[in-house]
């Protein structure tokens, strides 16, 4: 990857001067356009830059073919240190972030950063989460499972492909505090390497229940392996989602989305900021965007901008007191 | 029946003029980045992502190329193992512990043809077992929960001590360190980074590949540094001998038995989502190694220790696509990398990609068996030039070791931190050969112990911190059984076998071991 990352800094340097003498006589078009994904080939920040870089180009917002650079590390840490001390006024990059980088800021988990020291561009769409168990399993509603924790926690094991305190984690316990159970800490939940893998844990019978993401879900409920009690979206999903009830509709008002989005240099130029949010908004208005959305199993979040910002505010503030709540943080 | 005719109508989908040239090519690259130390399979996969979108590739030919890149890169990290001894990717390393001694010598050129055919016989018979009985399968790997992956990881671990005889405190000293270094990282179970010292690159632990790169090829530079110029240093060195390029059939044959029975293993490892190619070789080796090695020639250039782990590692890699295609669950990391393809193609993995895409998958397994006879074809007569590589004289090879380590691992992750790990990594390793420390079981507890740690930890949990879940199902005493046997039996026998060894090295070289051994002793 070298090979690719080499002529593309000398490229970059290039392409900045190319950008600055454009801007200064019309707005901003960006030269050799870079998208990191802060994680190796395959993970959803990949998976986001590639397709959005793939989607910009064939809608011609961009003139030719975004680079995608993986640089991966401390779940996104490295590569927002990077951003923020050596990429600070970089014009022609952004950077694929998701929940996960905000519960990670929320957590203090990057180190002496936080979201301030970005600009947040816009979301491409959200991935809901889901509560879902085993075909064969007494339970049948979320309301169910929840009495089930409240009795005994210890006979319920709930898994998913985060680390403890991550989103997946942070999911089943917000969902766990609407129904009333005061000591979250309580709730017996099983990190696994990746949604995939628990899943095929509560196939195998090592868990009671999974959380995680519905696009993670998809293959296995078409295939009626698992039965999906609930989905915390705020209200039904449409198309061949619409038969899963959302926890809402069940009396716990509970909603986890795991939205997929961009942010950008801290030091980015006004007329670049406008000139991302605009290509992200469109692209994301487009109906090459929501065939692309439908496939991958994700839902509408429309924002770009400060709305955007706001959101991820939001989002890192209720993160934030969750986390004191189940002792992550001090 | 049906599967045969599905398959067929694979071959159809595969055998196009533009997916045959999508085969060779992707063959072709893979075995040069396997070859390169650094540049392993799932790196190799994932550079070449971009390639095949950039050409428009539709579905099948994009998973042509990249499984060919797949295939190819598992044949490839041999070579650097058996010539330098410097692995090309992790499931190459336990090749270099008979490879390497039959490069010293004069056997490379067999070593390389042996473990281009044990390749293709692991690869060739996995692509079969997925053909034949992937919907079974995968049964198999819903047996696993966590307290029998542990116990897996275990078995692991026990039969250790079999791979380096010379020391078996040295070696259990180096595992322990591997287990350290395997500490490092936030732990997935609380959330608490340990030993990162508050620095955001080691969050996510030690990339093995980092690890490898700087203990083998790294520390093998260094070496080279210390002796630079010393005139008896260079004369002590035996001279390299190229020797002859095929091996006779009686080789072959000898290690025939070798290479089913490990196909078999590194099979199963392969379907294990989470076990994946470097616990085939490694198991495949080390299990060999106690079922035949009666005379102590494993680790010496036992041509049946270059097949073993070879079969082993090629055997896990078509078994991995099990899991990958019929549960999206990835068993290694280059399948993550090819499942991320598949989702960026709009094709879900999962219990239902047979049925609803089977165009992909038969086209895909077609596309395996032509693969791997196009590498077959590749890799054996391009021998002769592999082995030119030994000619080239250190004072020029060492820089090249040292420039294609730095640039490889730099194109991990784009970060310079890692380069400073691999150096880290290089002078421990140094520092380890000096102290006649083996390399290897440093690299297996940093793979192996993570995964034993997470897992006994999710058992211990699920079951409310009661460890009677360790032996409570038959699966997990039956793995435990064999573990202790493979620890316990060594220490009894030990005697046995060493008088046995002593015997044997006195009767005839190591090296001209293999075809006696042929005959029953």
């Amino acid at each position: 990857m070298k090979i690719a990352a080499l002529p593309l800094i000398g490229g970059l340097a290039i392409a900045g001067a190319l950008a600055m003498a454009v801007s200064a006589a019309s707005a901003f078009e960006p030269e050799r356009t870079e998208c990191i994904a802060p994680a190796n080939p395959g993970g959803g920040w990949d998976f986001t830059c590639r397709q959005v870089g793939k989607s910009l180009q064939d809608l011609g917002l961009i003139k030719s073919t975004m680079q995608v650079v993986n640089l991966s590390g401390g779940g996104g840490g490295v590569a927002f240190a990077e951003v923020v001390n050596k990429r600070n006024d970089a014009n022609d990059l952004i950077i694929a972030a998701s929940s996960a980088t905000a519960t990670r800021l929320a957590q203090n988990a990057y180190p002496g950063n936080t979201m301030d020291q970005v600009r947040w561009l816009a979301a491409v769409g959200a991935d809901y989460g889901v509560i879902a168990v085993a075909k064969d399993s007494e339970i049948n509603t979320l309301p169910e499972l929840l009495e089930k924790i409240k009795d005994d926690p210890s006979s319920v094991s709930i898994g998913g492909g985060s680390a403890v305190g991550g989103w997946d984690h942070l999911k089943v316990l917000i969902a766990a505090q609407k129904a009333g159970i005061s000591d979250v800490r309580s709730v017996k939940y099983i990190a696994f390497a990746g949604g995939g893998e628990a899943v095929t844990q509560l196939l195998a019978g090592s868990l009671q229940a999974f959380t995680g993401d519905l696009s993670e879900a998809k293959g296995f409920v078409d295939s009626g392996d698992i039965k999906v009690l609930a989905v915390l979206a705020p209200e039904r999903l449409e198309g061949e989602f619409a038969d899963m009830p959302t926890a809402k509709e069940q009396g716990i008002d509970a909603i986890g989305a795991n939205w997929r989005g961009f942010y950008a240099p801290g030091g980015m130029s006004g007329e670049a900021y406008e000139f991302w949010v605009d290509a992200i908004g469109t692209l994301y208005a487009s109906d090459e965007w929501k065939a692309v959305m439908e496939t991958n199993g994700l839902a509408p979040l429309d924002l770009q901008g400060a709305e955007f910002e706001a959101f991820v505010r939001d989002s890192v503030d209720n993160i934030t007191a969750l986390s004191k709540e189940i002792g992550i943080l001090q | 029946m049906d599967t045969l005719s599905s398959l067929a109508d694979g071959f159809s989908v595969a055998l196009t003029f533009q997916n045959i040239g999508l085969a060779l090519l992707g063959c072709f690259l893979g075995t040069i980045m396997g070859a390169l130390p650094g540049l392993g399979p799932s790196n190799g996969v994932a550079i070449l992502i971009p390639l095949a979108f950039t050409l428009g590739l539709g579905p099948t030919p994009a998973l042509i190329l990249l499984t060919s890149v797949y295939y190819g890169a598992m044949y490839g990290g041999r070579i650097s193992s058996i010539l330098l001894n410097i692995p090309g990717d992790e499931p190459a390393m336990m090749t270099c512990l008979d490879g390497y001694p039959m490069a010293q010598q004069g056997r490379a050129g067999e070593a390389l043809a042996l473990s281009g055919i044990a390749s293709f016989v692991g690869a060739f018979f996995a692509t079969w077992g997925l053909v034949l009985l992937a919907p079974q399968l995968v049964k198999v790997a819903l047996l696993f929960g966590p307290a029998e992956y542990f116990a897996l990881f275990t078995l692991a671990f026990a039969t250790l001590g079999g791979i380096s005889a010379s020391n078996q405190a040295k070696s259990a000293f180096a595992a322990a360190l591997g287990l350290g270094l395997a500490m490092i990282g936030v732990d997935t179970q609380t959330g608490v980074p340990r030993f990162t010292f508050g620095e955001v690159h080691l969050y996510d632990g030690i990339d093995f590949l980092v690890a490898i790169v700087g203990l083998f090829a790294l520390s093998e530079v260094f070496i080279f540094l210390e002796h630079r110029g010393s005139a008896e240093e260079e004369a002590a060195k035996p001279k390299v001998v190229i020797g002859k390029i095929a091996p006779s059939w009686g080789l072959i044959r000898y290690c025939t038995p070798t290479m089913l029975r490990t196909t078999v293993l590194g099979f199963i490892a392969g379907v294990l989502p989470g076990a994946g190619a470097s616990l085939g070789s490694f198991i495949s080796y080390s299990l060999e190694k106690k079922l035949v090695d009666k005379k102590g020639t494993f680790g010496t250039g036992d041509p049946r220790g270059v097949a073993a782990p070879e079969a082993g590692n090629n055997a896990a890699a078509g078994g991995a696509l099990v899991p990958m295609l019929a549960l999206g669950v990835p068993g290694s990391g280059t399948t993550a990398v090819l499942l991320a393809v598949l989702l960026a193609l709009n094709i879900t993995p999962g219990p239902l990609l047979f049925t609803q895409n089977p165009d992909v998958v038969w086209g895909l397994i077609a596309a395996l068996f032509i693969g791997n006879f196009m590498l077959l074809a590749m890799n054996i007569p391009m021998v002769g030039l592999f082995v030119r590589v030994l000619m080239v004289p250190p004072r020029i090879l060492m820089p090249i070791v040292a420039m294609i380590s730095f640039v490889g691992i730099y194109g991990i992750s784009g970060s310079s931190f890692d380069l400073m790990v691999m150096v880290g990594f290089g002078i421990m390793g140094w520092a380890l050969r000096k102290l006649d420390v083996p390399l290897v079981p440093v690299i297996l507890g940093t793979l192996l112990g993570n995964e034993m740690e997470v897992n006994l930890r999710r058992a211990v949990t699920i079951n409310d911190g009661d460890y009677s879940i360790l032996v409570g199902s038959p699966l997990t005493l039956i793995l435990w059984a064999i573990a202790i046997v493979g620890f316990v039996l060594p220490i009894f026998v030990g005697g046995i076998v060493r008088a046995r060894m002593r015997k044997a090295a006195a009767k005839d070289e190591t090296a001209t071991a293999a075809t006696e051994g042929a005959n029953p002793d």
